[in-house]
């Protein structure tokens, strides 16, 4: 069961929803849904589920729904239709104090232009959730310290948010989401309004607090690359209908309409893309120290070269030539010995990094795993596979600015 | 043929005759209520009056200068503010300055209680601002002396119809600030603080309203100026003070008496705006800091 499972959620506003439901039921299109009722078609049929501890980016243009979407999952947005479960719990049947308790416990959230309280120091910016919570003010501000410290603005905490810059009073906003300790962080555009160059610093410390607290985090961007970038699932959202939903790699090497293939074809995808999606098996696994079992087995696979592997450890490459250079000179010798250790590549490095060596290889390389074991091989061919960009079908500009 | 058309001229003597019939309903069976809610209203005009003219001038020059150094932390603006109300003093006004000082506290203070409330009541409902609107055009328009005879005859003459007439002149403008001044506050931020969990009143007393402090303490400043507005109106029905000065001129054919009155009337004025607004302004501190 997933932390957060979104069921069927469709949104219209307006003045009489419900009726506009009904039409909308009879197949009317968002356009004739305005058109003939005048309401407006906000979301349509989304159902996603969240797990615990990843985090999850929402992504689409301006008008999109994400937004929304995200206001579902606290209620400060009620659905027209549909059911959202947070942990097992139906957030649609609560009451209004059970609500409250809920906000105040379970998610947070961090608004695009901060929310923050302009006649509150930082500190009690920060404290705020604790606040409503009702906890003392000494412990309160003690907790809002802590937080205060852990974004980086220690003496800046009697300082007025109007004194600080924008990605500083976004730290504020980040804290004081933080400071609930909640489980649940919802995002919202939460580093649009700043700099670039503060964005990808604020990203990397999201990154960062992500790994050393485990939170869930519900991210919604409408930039790709930030999406990319810190998104363990993407969902992609058009309309209000959700287009697609899986990882970077699946969202860029199966776009699954159109509209998405349009979106990812300017993507750097060497920097977003990671050597284990490319890798492959080897084809020759060499076992066990004997040389002419080793030379038998690859002149059988037809390879050239082969990978040994002691007890699953990598020891390095052997070719065939040497190998049976090296059979008919020395007659017996440990494989171990003679293999070649050569380049490796772990899984998780980026292709734009891993390019070089695979490149500069006679051999495809070997990707090796945490405790040195083999995991696959990765040759430059399949690497300039992915990172050509998917051929561009026509119609898909018009599809973007429409 | 005028007759046909204005129905015969009956509607303007029903009205008044429905409202005459009223209002003596209301003196007949309810009197002794009205008395009773007077008196309520008059206990604590009365000792505060009290308390201003038995008080050595001394003691109150010095204590308007002193609000006014705590409003403000500016000497300089302290010492204009005592020597204002000294100055007062100097133009032979000074028991009548205390009683129209007395007389406006009670209207504002009442208007501040009445005020807010309703402001807030209309910035969360669209629906009682469309009713209350009209109500505050009205309030704000009909001339004084139509409210004034009912309530003479309601509360007799003298200080509380003056106040009341004060409390329906003075309100609307508070009521209008109040509900701006909660629907300018960012929607972000109300929402932010809806996102924590705040209950309604978490978020009207922790956000809204210290957020729509300046327009209120606006409504607040301009509901005293327009209380002191009302004092020689008040004067007309028995209300002692600075305005019954204003008044002996006009029925003397006095012009001179007639300005030393309207002098002391905006010298108060004065006192009471500088000292609101800047107890207004200090307490958005905050607001200062950015630039």
């Amino acid at each position: 069961m997933s932390l957060i499972e979104v069921e069927n959620i469709t949104k219209i506003f307006g003045p009489r929803p419900q009726e506009a439901m009904a039409r909308y039921k009879e197949g009317l299109s968002k356009e004739e849904l305005l058109a003939e009722t005048g309401h407006t078609l906000g979301l349509a049929d989304v159902s996603l589920s969240i797990e615990k501890g990843e985090i999850f980016v929402v992504m689409g243009l301006s008008g999109s729904g994400k937004s929304t979407l995200i206001r579902h999952f606290n209620r400060l947005i009620d659905p027209t239709a549909g059911r959202i479960l947070v942990d097992g719990t139906d957030v649609l049947k609560m009451s209004q104090r059970e609500l409250q308790a809920f906000r105040r416990s379970t998610m947070s959230m961090v608004f695009q232009r901060f929310g923050l309280m302009p006649h509150r120091t930082v500190l009690e910016n920060v404290g705020y959730g604790l606040a409503v919570r009702g906890l003392r003010k000494k412990d309160r501000l003690e907790k809002a310290m802590h937080w205060v410290e852990m974004v980086g603005l220690k003496g800046y905490e009697n300082q007025y948010p109007t004194q600080l810059s924008g990605g500083m009073q976004q730290r504020v906003g980040l804290a004081r989401a933080l400071a609930t300790d909640a489980e649940i962080l919802l995002m919202d555009e939460a580093f649009s309004a700043l700099d670039p160059l503060i964005r990808s610093q604020m990203q990397d410390q999201l990154i960062e607090l992500q790994s050393e607290l485990g939170k869930t985090i519900v991210f919604i961007t409408h930039d790709l690359d930030e999406a990319l970038r810190i998104g363990d699932h993407i969902a992609i959202l058009k309309d209000g209908r959700l287009s697609q939903v899986g990882t970077p790699p699946e969202i860029l090497l199966n776009p699954a309409d159109d509209y998405v293939a349009a979106f990812v074809r300017d993507v750097n995808r060497a920097r977003i893309l990671t050597v284990d999606v490319v890798m492959q098996p080897p084809k020759a696994r060499l076992t066990g120290e004997n040389m002419a079992r080793a030379l038998e087995e690859m002149r059988r696979l037809g390879e050239r070269y082969g990978y040994v592997v002691d007890d699953k450890r990598y020891r390095g490459v052997a070719t065939e030539e040497r190998l049976a250079a090296a059979v008919k000179s020395a007659g017996d010798g440990s494989l171990y010995d003679y293999a070649e250790p050569g380049p490796t590549l772990t899984a998780d490095a980026v292709l734009e990094t891993a390019l070089p060596t695979t490149l500069e290889s006679d051999y495809p390389v070997p990707v090796v795993g945490e405790d040195g074991e083999l995991v696959g091989v990765v040759s430059s061919r399949q690497m300039s596979s992915v990172l050509a960009p998917p051929k561009r079908n026509d119609g898909d500009d018009q599809k973007l600015a429409s | 043929m005028e007759d046909y058309l204005f129905l015969g001229e009956r509607v303007g003597s029903a009205i008044r005759n429905a409202t005459n019939t009223f209002v003596r309903f209301l003196v007949t069976n309810y009197g002794d209520a009205f008395e009773a809610f007077s008196n309520a209203l008059l206990r604590p005009l009365v000792w505060l009056e009290g308390v201003l003219r038995d008080s050595p001038a001394i003691v109150i020059i010095i204590a308007v200068g002193l609000l006014a150094y705590l409003a403000s932390r500016r000497i300089g603006l302290a010492v204009a503010m005592a020597v204002a109300l000294w100055f007062v003093g100097t133009l032979g006004l000074w028991t009548q300055a205390m009683q129209t000082i007395a007389i406006m506290i009670v209207a504002v203070v009442l208007s501040v209680i009445i005020g807010i409330p309703v402001g807030v009541l209309t910035a969360k409902s669209d629906r009682s601002r469309a009713i209350i609107n009209p109500i505050l055009d009205l309030m704000q328009t009909i001339p004084s002396f139509v409210y004034l005879i009912p309530a003479v005859m309601l509360f007799g003459l003298g200080k509380i119809p003056a106040v009341l007439a004060t409390v329906i002149y003075a309100t609307p403008p508070l009521i209008r600030l109040t509900d701006l001044g909660i629907r300018q506050v960012d929607r972000e931020v109300v929402e932010a603080s809806r996102a924590f969990g705040a209950s309604r009143w978490q978020m009207l007393t922790g956000v809204q309203i210290p957020l729509a402090m300046p327009s209120i303490m606006q409504g607040i400043n301009q509901t005293m100026m327009m209380a002191l507005a009302m004092v020689v109106i008040a004067s007309m029905i028995g209300a002692r003070g600075v305005g019954q000065t204003v008044l002996l001129g006009l029925q003397r054919n006095d012009a001179g008496q007639g300005l030393v009155g309207g002098i002391a009337i905006v010298v108060l004025a004065i006192i009471f705006d500088r000292i609101s607004q800047s107890a207004g302004s200090r307490a958005q501190k905050h607001r200062h800091l950015a630039q």
